[in-house]
């Protein structure tokens, strides 16, 4: 009898370890994937001020491009392969969008919002119609299929290594921002855009630039976020929203921010449907408003928005 | 008389004899939905073109006035009573919604809109005991003002005319008047206003009352229009599609907010009938106005009218489609 | 109450043919087409079952030469896009400017609501895939015909089975947050629990959320799993609940393990039970033709957001028919469709109860490899057990079961269990 009772709380136990553990795993996980995507979004904004409401499409047509290569026609080409391809062909929409569109309007948030929404219904209008109604789902990389045992509980190899994936993007972004001339330029920018000009920076290549950039990591991370989340029709707009949520609270134009920021919307995310499903929108939201209205500037953002 | 008001008169006439001129009551239907809706584009128009504060959240405080009048209806309130209650409830939570938003501009006065839509939107899902949830709150019938019956849909639309018509007036007295002026200011030269001693955030506060007061009707007579109201005419989408309403036609201007709201239900109503992919065209149209008319197609086609018009027109003070302009 | 159906149906067609014979119909009446007019959607997130809706009602057309009841059919075709002022902006096209005499659809439960009222007020007999409990019980639409379900239809048999054939006796039920998944997760509790089962805890997911981890994290204590997910969203399901290495049985309703996502399911997908009113492996004439068919048109296996629309067309036209064609007296055509008993259709004998609600078979599948020439699929639903009969109120006298409230995400209440 009191065998029966000490197994029976045991069993407890590792539910309740087994309930936080994967909670906390997901939640990174989660977080890996809203700082691909976010990072681009600040950037963009960061230097360019442009509030880039097309970045939500970029990454479903980022999981669609992946979906393709990586699904019937092209058996062979490996997972990472198909992932810098689709990412690679969204940089360069991305640089033609900014260059064709973006670029006549400087300091016209109005007309940048109307034309970046403008470009989301088209992309995902044009997805509906080349890959049709139904979800797709994406097979992640052979050598990552299965699970890891961690304590008690079995978790998917493939989410864990898109935290690791999503650090060393992490690492080299920052590498790329604070030990490169092309980094310098890009901070002079943010900082000062007027005067980065005065000194003889070409502003204009440069913006191209950070937007092919900002574009190809909104690909990348809807490629690796497609074995977990498919790719379907709304996708778009269910990722936007967090990914703005995430610059807004740490802050545009900082990589710190976007880490941050990530972090703190994965767990608020993960927890709060488990915790309090009832309230998951608000959840989600608070802590945005919070910041917003105590500093307008996110936590680590580098100008007031 | 000159050729505006000319134009004006026409355009008056037209839209009074609308029902007669029209292939059916479906058009006249459509006609309904666009002047309700050119109401709720005439209300963010207010602050977002003449106060430059871009909201993404309009769609909330609409809903709002819509679901307090609808769900006093339920609980058994008469159409009176109903309608100042979502009145009510509209201005007051603009009231709130402002005092929030106005910590920020810019950027920051989007998100925090764009924040209090999604909360209001996931309120209209989860608070089933009021609203329901995605099942909506169905109501019944029409007011009778005045003892008129506005139950089919030829007389619902000039019971519709007449208020939108007012609604444009009030727009352009508010337009032209100080406070409407002064709006103006903050959105160009907010430091030189606080400098000339104006309140800034008074003014822009005031501003959105007015926004709310016309949001809230708009939003009263769409419920009645549906007779229907769901968690799904208070979402993202629906934010958006008003300001891209606004946007498109020309922020800032008294037509544009009109002519975006008829572009937007033309398509989404009548052109989606005949083209499939319509979400598509829609999209290409905002693109092609942000390429060729970056203000909007009100100004963008008044340059056209400009420049192959043979008369010389006198000096008229035109109403400049300005970009709200950052700090 | 068979009886009753029966005798009213012979009584309208021998008035029909009566009339028919005796006054010969103006020759302009028949030539004119039946406009059917189609409520689906095609743009947006729901857009994956409402192509599936549209391509049901073109395969049966096609088949039938686009003729019903004797009649030329026009099929008058709108978009939605989802939205509920969509449904009605496009319902009030297709009555007043199309002039439909039937309508089609729509797909979703709050797309129905928003139009209700509109459809009753212009007398056009609506015939719709849609669930949405109450419309065929503490608010009935004297125009609403549902030849399709109620959320809850497909749901109380599994839970009966779950609990009697099964053994099991813990549920935990997941579902998305919304009225179809409480309608559903009512049907089932209520069920299970009538045999003796409990379900342990009910998850609800907001709708759309394509990551289940946190809801799977609480997934303990129990010994079946419960989901009503609809759409797509079974297949991610199945897939994460694999992956995070859960072990207990999982039952479903109608959209859980839909056919139509055979291709899309994997192997952790084996040994799914689920209920539905339609199953494609139902051995009778009319659905190898219409699977054929299928096939043939548009190179996928249908399920039952096709086939239901499918048998929707068999009414329509079975009403017709009843009546001689003549839609000019929507009463006497909404009386011929209620009166609609067939019996055989892609999904079986089919008829409606004082509703309007349809009153047919249900069928427990399991999910097993496929064995022979299954359409080239991997994956098969295999009908175990034939639940006959069934209505929209299970094996509950249908006094009781309207005196309680409707499903909801609150009712049945939860008991200790």
């Amino acid at each position: 009898m009191w065998a029966t009772s000490y197994l029976a709380m045991e069993n407890r136990k590792t539910a309740e370890m087994t309930f936080w553990l994967l909670l906390t795993v997901n939640s990174i996980t989660f977080a890996s994937l809203l700082f691909l995507l976010a990072a681009g979004f600040s950037l963009i904004f960061g230097l360019m001020r442009i509030p880039n409401l097309m970045h939500g499409s970029l990454f479903m047509i980022g999981g669609y491009l992946g979906a393709t290569f990586l699904g019937g026609m092209f058996e062979t080409i490996s997972f990472w392969v198909g992932a810098a391809a689709s990412a690679i062909i969204v940089a360069v929409l991305g640089a033609v969008l900014e260059r064709l569109l973006l670029r006549r309007l400087p300091g016209q948030p109005l007309a940048q919002v109307l034309v970046t929404l403008g470009i989301s219904f088209i992309v995902a209008d044009f997805c509906l119609m080349v890959w049709g109604g139904d979800p797709l789902t994406v097979p992640g990389p052979e050598s990552l299929e299965g699970t890891i045992a961690i304590g008690p509980m079995a978790f998917p190899l493939y989410r864990l290594a898109v935290i690791a994936i999503a650090a060393i993007v992490a690492i080299v972004l920052w590498f790329l921002l604070e030990r490169t001339r092309f980094g310098a330029m890009i901070r002079a920018g943010v900082d000062d855009p007027g005067m980065a000009r005065v000194v003889g920076i070409r502003v204009s290549l440069l913006f191209t630039l950070v937007f092919a950039l900002g574009a190809g990591l909104a690909a990348f991370a809807g490629v690796m976020a497609a074995p977990i989340l498919q790719v379907y029709p709304g996708l778009d707009q269910y990722i936007l929203p967090l990914a703005l949520v995430v610059v807004i609270l740490g802050g545009s134009g900082s990589l710190l921010g976007a880490i941050v920021g990530s972090l703190v919307i994965g767990f608020i995310y993960n927890f709060g449907q488990a915790l309090v499903p009832e309230l998951a929108y608000f959840v989600l939201f608070l802590p945005m408003l919070l910041v917003l209205l105590v500093r307008p500037q996110g936590l680590f953002g580098r100008f007031e928005i | 008389m000159n050729s505006r008001t000319i134009a004006i008169s026409v355009a008056l006439v037209a839209l009074m004899s609308l029902p007669y001129w029209v292939d059916g009551t479906y058009y006249v239907n459509v006609a309904s939905q666009i002047l309700f809706m050119a109401i709720f584009a005439l209300g963010l128009n207010v602050i977002a073109g003449y106060g430059g504060l871009v909201s993404l959240g309009h769609a909330g405080l609409f809903g709002l006035a819509a679901y307090t009048t609808s769900y006093m209806l339920q609980i058994g309130y008469g159409h009176s009573a109903s309608i100042v209650g979502g009145l009510f409830v509209g201005l007051g939570s603009m009231a709130i919604f402002a005092m929030l938003s106005l910590r920020a501009t810019g950027i920051g006065f989007i998100m925090i809109t764009l924040a209090l839509g999604q909360i209001i939107w996931g309120l209209a899902y989860r608070w089933i005991s009021i609203t329901n949830g995605d099942n909506g709150i169905s109501i019944h019938g029409r007011p009778a003002p005045f003892g008129i019956e506005i139950g089919s849909a030829e007389s619902f639309y000039y019971a519709t005319l007449l208020i939108f018509v007012v609604s444009f007036v009030a727009v352009l007295v508010f337009v032209n008047s100080p406070l409407g002026a002064a709006l103006k200011g903050t959105r160009d030269q907010p430091r030189r206003m606080t400098a000339l001693g104006y309140n800034v955030w008074m003014t822009r506060f005031l501003g959105c009352l007015f926004s709310g007061l016309l949001t809230a009707i708009s939003g009263i007579l769409y419920v009645y229009y549906q007779q229907f109201i769901s968690p799904q005419a208070v979402d993202l989408t629906a934010s958006a599609e008003v300001l891209l309403m606004v946007i498109a036609g020309g922020a800032g201007t008294l037509f544009g907010p009109i002519v975006g709201a008829a572009l937007v239900v033309i398509v989404k109503s009548v052109v989606s009938g005949y083209i499939e992919r319509w979400n598509m065209l829609l999209g290409a149209i905002f693109v092609f106005i942000v390429i060729f008319m970056p203000d909007g197609l009100v100004p963008g086609i008044g340059r056209i009218f400009r420049k192959f018009s043979v008369r010389k027109r006198n000096n008229q003070p035109q109403t400049l489609a300005v970009e709200g302009r950052q700090k | 109450m068979n009886d009753n159906i029966t005798r009213r149906q012979l009584l309208v067609g021998t008035a029909a043919l009566a009339g028919a014979s005796a006054f010969p119909m103006p020759s302009i009446a028949q030539s004119a087409p039946v406009k059917l007019g189609l409520l689906t959607v095609k743009t947006g997130p729901l857009a994956q079952a409402g192509i599936q809706m549209e391509q049901g009602v073109i395969t049966w057309l096609k088949e039938h030469d686009y003729k019903m009841g004797g009649r030329k059919v026009e099929l008058v075709s709108a978009d939605t896009g989802g939205k509920p002022a969509g449904a009605k902006t496009k319902a009030q096209a297709l009555i007043e400017r199309d002039k439909v005499d039937v309508i089609v659809g729509p797909l979703a439960a709050f797309e129905i609501l928003a139009i209700s009222d509109y459809v009753k007020e212009h007398k056009v007999p609506t015939l719709s895939h849609a669930g949405g409990d109450d419309l065929t019980q503490r608010t009935p639409n004297p125009y609403f015909l549902r030849p399709s379900a109620t959320s809850s239809q497909a749901m109380h048999p599994m839970g009966h089975y779950a609990v009697t054939e099964m053994g099991k006796k813990r549920a935990v039920t997941i579902n998305f947050d919304f009225a179809f998944g409480h309608e559903q997760q009512g049907g089932f509790q209520a069920a299970f629990e009538q045999g003796g089962g409990c379900v342990v805890n009910r998850l609800y997911a907001p709708l759309g959320t394509p990551d289940y981890t946190p809801y799977l994290a609480q997934m303990k204590d129990c010994d079946v799993v419960c989901q009503g997910f609809a759409s797509s969203a079974p297949v991610a399901f199945m897939k994460q609940y694999a992956e995070l290495g859960y072990k207990f049985p999982v039952v479903a309703g109608e959209t859980g393990a839909d056919d139509a996502l055979l291709p899309a399911f994997g192997d952790e997908a084996l040994g799914m039970m689920s209920c539905s009113p339609y199953t494609l492996d139902l051995e009778n004439d009319s659905n190898k033709r219409f699977v054929a068919a299928m096939l043939r048109e548009f190179n996928v296996v249908p399920g039952f957001n096709a086939a239901g629309p499918y048998v929707i067309c068999d009414v329509v036209n079975a009403g017709l028919e009843a009546v001689a064609g003549d839609t000019s007296d929507r009463d006497k055509l909404m009386a011929a469709l209620k009166a609609v008993n067939l019996k055989e259709t892609p999904r079986g004998p089919i008829s409606f109860d004082q509703f309007g609600n349809v009153v047919g078979s249900f069928y427990v599948r399991r999910m097993e490899k496929a064995s022979g020439n299954q359409y080239g699929l991997k994956l098969w639903n295999r009908t175990v057990k034939t639940y006959n009969n069934v209505g929209q109120f299970w094996d509950w006298p249908e006094r009781d079961f309207l005196a309680k409230p409707v499903y909801s995400r609150d009712y049945p209440p939860m008991n200790k269990c």
